[in-house]
């Protein structure tokens, strides 16, 4: 019996044997510079280790008051962030609900806007919004949290990408049309039916939107205003161990809160035909990079 | 459309057609300003000097400087799209064999996910303190008596700048691939056995055909997100400008000298018109494929 | 139909012999050994996990059996790859390759077989001929319904003219009414290629019209091997009795190969019990007639299109399902008293 048995099996082994190697020489290299910077924030010069970056770094005190630049930074980017996915679900989430119920003929339009930004590269959107902007600081004041404005244009694919993929799994119109028949005004529909079951893509879509402020740098540094990322770049010129500290600090973050979702995003997906929101958001692609059809 | 008079007593009815639009308003104000006025601006913008019509701003993209920037700009992206591609595609195949909702899976997803969006200052900051001079790896790296002398090469466009680029786009493929990886239907490779078909006809009959339009789908994105970023290349490279967002940046800060905010413009535009002949050949060969592909 | 047979006395025999395969603690074949005569069209019928796909997997080469030995045409393959065991398989959905053309598909085995083009061409327009698709063949499946790609597969299947047609619950993705007319169709090419076939479902009616042989598993064993009409007549376990069609449990007393039930003597099928028993009576195996001093009282009554379903409860506490003619399903009323009697067709009786 050894012969048939050994047959599928065989084929299966070759495949975990190619799958670890592959997975152990990539996460190799996707490790090496994240080991790199642990290894440089706690280097004494000659030789030794020391804790003593990351012990400034969690005594919130202390840096608040050796790094003034930091903490300004950190409280701007916390300032966009919240901005940032306030006016971004303000925006999407009533839009997007409303042309599936009422103006399926412009999804394309909304669809096609929203992806837009992956194609127009932010250094050319700063260029273009230097006038707009100018204007935005003259009407209302300097504030570094303006940028929230435009960080939103940057969120929006991804945004978009996470709120499609909830509204895709469920029936939104038949969902509002049973709430309508049952007397709810169009409010209550929002509110108690839509928002509830887009939980999930509401969630994956502000994460993911807050991601992207606390990286961004290209607007902030190119309009001169400072924030996480630009009081990192500046700090690495005089004090570069807390900044690289704090870039390791946020991708650790980033990472913890990611994983952890794609367990929550799991838990509620019963069904494996239903794409996860965080999956189908990261993933920027030009409008359907191919899945193939299934007939219904 | 013509209101019925039962209109109103529609589970979905109760407001006029006009009101359905007012519904979206607030989106498409909100992106004209911020998203459409600017790239209009751009486009625009590099034709105007002065308040007149001309040609100066875009004749002025013919300096030495500047090709030389747009063409390193072009190498750069498609050697990291073409090499992250490669990497990121055999990448997303193995964690495809893998258990579909093992941790494996779970946990390189996410890790891509991060690193997919770690452009920028850390990125840089990360591969300084791992290949610079202080770095850990420069020193197992003099220690074993290997590599160059100096480190330089770190902060070169076509050496330091590529491998940092790689860092986000062999991540970035694997997000973009895997759901098109995993759309490879079971019944496919069986169907192909039974028919009398060995693994590589499968590969070369089925599986890669199936796959290529994705590929190229993704490389293509790859391409354009390399083309875009400006932020890694900001933060490690500090002395010159090889590559075009750097040269636009850099228009930014010598404002002051007259007309050149303009000829930033210009080269604004001229990276998105390479965008859009990226986009020309990616919707052309979608067009192509779409025969059979179904989103 | 177009295409002349030459395969008509193709049919090879196939043995399945004391296969076992587990998955973990999970047996999905326990020593199960299952032979089809040449030409014969088996269906494996049973509840989801019971092992029928396994069983079926394991003929085709996509999965190995832990234990036993699998023959064609008296040549051991157990061993052997898919791709060298010359069969046709059909999958339960979106198994073409959807980037070829249904003609493409169907000439995909011909051309892993090395025929020219032109014979590859000839061959595949016969063969969607066969399915009745010659008008589609330019088509990607996208662009089919789910019936037209079952049809196309099939053709694609059948192409390669193989020793064995293996079908895997071909059917379940599709509608009701497709899903009977493909059903039909599919017993036609058989009965017409002649190719050994054995066939997959969780549909008792689909196994039941279709098949020459219905073989009934249950927890990776065989538990019944027999033609339809005996296997509907003669169940030989309560399990089998209960999964092909609908049946009454009624109490009874067994001895001598009789039982009485509801004041009958019935006829007991071999493998029945003795003593206090269960005995499984069908629904037409039962009569019912409007009596004020009748046994039972009518619970509901429903009317299914050919006939009625009277659910009455005896005096006895038991709950019985009749079927009676169409005609006279209005003759009951819920609360009316009826006689209920078996008809006295042979039954099974299983210990209580």
């Amino acid at each position: 019996m050894a012969g048939p048995v050994s047959q599928r099996a065989a084929v299966r082994r070759k495949q975990a044997i190619f799958r670890w190697v592959t997975v152990s020489l990539v996460l190799a290299f996707f490790m090496l510079p994240l080991i790199g910077m642990l290894d440089f924030t706690t280097k004494v010069r000659r030789g030794g280790r020391t804790m003593a970056t990351w012990k400034t770094l969690m005594n919130v005190s202390e840096i608040s008051t050796k790094y003034p630049a930091l903490k300004e930074g950190f409280i701007a980017s916390i300032g966009l962030s919240v901005i940032t996915v306030v006016i971004m679900l303000a925006l999407l989430v009533p839009t997007m609900t409303w042309v599936r119920l009422r103006l399926p003929g412009m999804s394309r339009l909304v669809e096609f806007i929203c992806l837009l930004p992956l194609t127009v590269p932010a250094i050319v959107l700063v260029v273009g919004l230097a006038p707009v902007y100018s204007w935005v600081f003259y009407l209302f004041g300097e504030s570094t949290l303006w940028l929230g404005l435009a960080y939103v244009v940057l969120v929006l694919p991804y945004a978009y990408r996470a709120l499609d993929a909830g509204l895709r799994a469920i029936d939104v119109k038949t969902l509002s049309e049973a709430a309508r028949s049952l007397g709810a005004s169009w409010f209550r529909v929002m509110w108690r039916i839509v928002l509830p079951n887009l939980r999930t893509a509401v969630l994956s879509a502000s994460f993911l939107s807050v991601a992207l402020v606390l990286g961004e740098f290209t607007i902030a540094n190119l309009f001169s205003r400072r924030n996480l990322q630009v009081a990192m770049y500046q700090l690495g010129k005089s004090d570069a161990k807390i900044s690289v500290a704090v870039g390791l600090l946020s991708l650790v973050f980033a990472f913890v809160v990611l994983f952890a979702m794609s367990f929550v995003g799991a838990q509620r997906s019963g069904s494996r035909r239903r794409r996860r929101p965080l999956a189908a958001a990261v993933a920027p692609a030009p409008a359907g990079t191919g899945s193939v059809k299934e007939p219904s | 459309m013509a209101k019925s008079p039962r209109s109103g007593t529609r589970a979905l009815g109760g407001i006029k057609p006009s009101g359905a639009l007012a519904g979206v308003v607030p989106f498409f104000a909100y992106t004209t300003v911020f998203l459409l006025i600017p790239t209009l601006v751009v486009i625009i913008a590099a034709f105007v000097s002065d308040g007149h019509l001309t040609l100066g701003n875009v004749r002025a993209l013919g300096n030495a400087g500047f090709l030389t920037a747009l063409k390193q700009s072009i190498i750069l992206s498609a050697l990291t799209a073409i090499i992250g591609a490669v990497v990121g595609g055999i990448l997303a195949y193995a964690v495809s064999t893998a258990r579909p909702d093992g941790i494996l899976k779970r946990f390189i997803t996410s890790l891509c996910g991060v690193l997919a969006q770690f452009g920028g200052v850390a990125l840089a900051f990360a591969f300084i303190a791992s290949f610079g001079a202080q770095g850990m790896i420069s020193a197992w790296m003099k220690k074993a008596g290997v590599g160059p002398s100096s480190t330089l090469w770190l902060y070169q466009w076509d050496k330091g700048v590529l491998l940092v680029y790689l860092y986000f786009q062999i991540p970035l493929m694997l997000i973009v691939f895997l759901p098109a990886v995993e759309g490879l239907r079971p019944q496919w490779r069986e169907a192909t056995e039974t028919l009398g078909g060995t693994t590589w006809t499968y590969w070369r009959r089925v599986a890669m055909p199936i796959l290529f339009p994705s590929f190229v789908g993704a490389t293509l994105l790859l391409f354009t997100n390399a083309f875009s970023a400006y932020a890694t290349a900001a933060a490690l490279v500090s002395q010159a400008q090889p590559l075009v967002p750097l040269q636009i940046a850099g228009t930014f800060t010598s404002e002051t000298v007259l007309g050149q905010a303009n000829v930033g413009k210009a080269m604004a535009l001229a990276m998105v018109v390479v965008v859009a002949i990226v986009m020309t050949i990616y919707a052309w060969l979608d067009k192509r494929s779409s025969k059979w592909l179904v989103r | 139909m177009s295409v002349a047979s030459p395969n008509a006395e193709r049919g090879v025999a196939v043995e399945l012999t004391e296969l076992r395969r587990s998955y973990g603690p999970v047996n999905a074949l326990d020593s199960m050994t299952l032979h089809l005569a040449p030409g014969e069209f088996v269906a494996l019928l049973g509840p989801s996990g019971c092992g029928k796909t396994t069983a079926l997997r394991c003929l085709a080469g996509l999965e190995d059996p832990d234990a036993g030995t699998i023959t064609i045409g008296g040549r051991d393959v157990t061993a052997l790859p898919t791709n060298k065991r010359d069969l046709g398989m059909v999958f339960q959905a979106y198994s073409l390759f959807p980037h070829m053309t249904a003609r493409q598909n169907v000439e995909f085995g011909l051309e892993m077989r090395g025929q020219d083009k032109s014979t590859r061409a000839r061959r595949a327009g016969d063969m969607l001929d066969l399915v009745g698709l010659s008008s589609q063949a330019d088509r990607y499946a996208h662009q089919m319904s789910g019936g037209q790609q079952q049809r196309v597969a099939l053709a694609r299947a059948l192409a390669i003219s193989p020793q064995v047609l293996l079908l895997d619950e071909p059917l379940s993705a599709l509608d009701a009414k497709v899903r009977t007319q493909l059903r039909d169709e599919i017993r036609r090419i058989q009965l017409e290629i002649g190719t050994t076939t054995l066939f997959v479902t969780h549909d008792q009616e689909e196994a039941l019209a279709v098949a020459d042989r219905v073989g009934v598993m249950r927890a990776g064993r065989l538990e019944q091997l027999a033609p339809p009409q005996e296997l509907y007549a003669r169940p030989a376990t309560a399990f089998v009795a209960e999964f092909v069609g609908l049946t009454n449990r009624l109490a009874g007393r067994a001895s001598g190969g009789r039982a009485e039930v509801l004041g009958v003597s019935l006829p007991l099928l071999a493998g029945s019990g003795d003593g206090n028993v269960e005995v499984l009576v069908r629904p037409e195996g039962i009569e019912a007639t409007p009596d004020p001093n009748g046994n039972a009282t009518v619970l509901s009554a429903a009317f299914l299109g050919a006939h009625g379903r009277v659910t009455a409860r005896t005096d006895g506490g038991e709950q019985v399902e009749v079927q009676v003619a169409s005609a006279a399903l209005p003759s009951f009323e819920p609360g009316q008293r009826v006689r209920v009697t078996p008809r006295g067709d042979a039954a099974l009786a299983v210990a209580r």
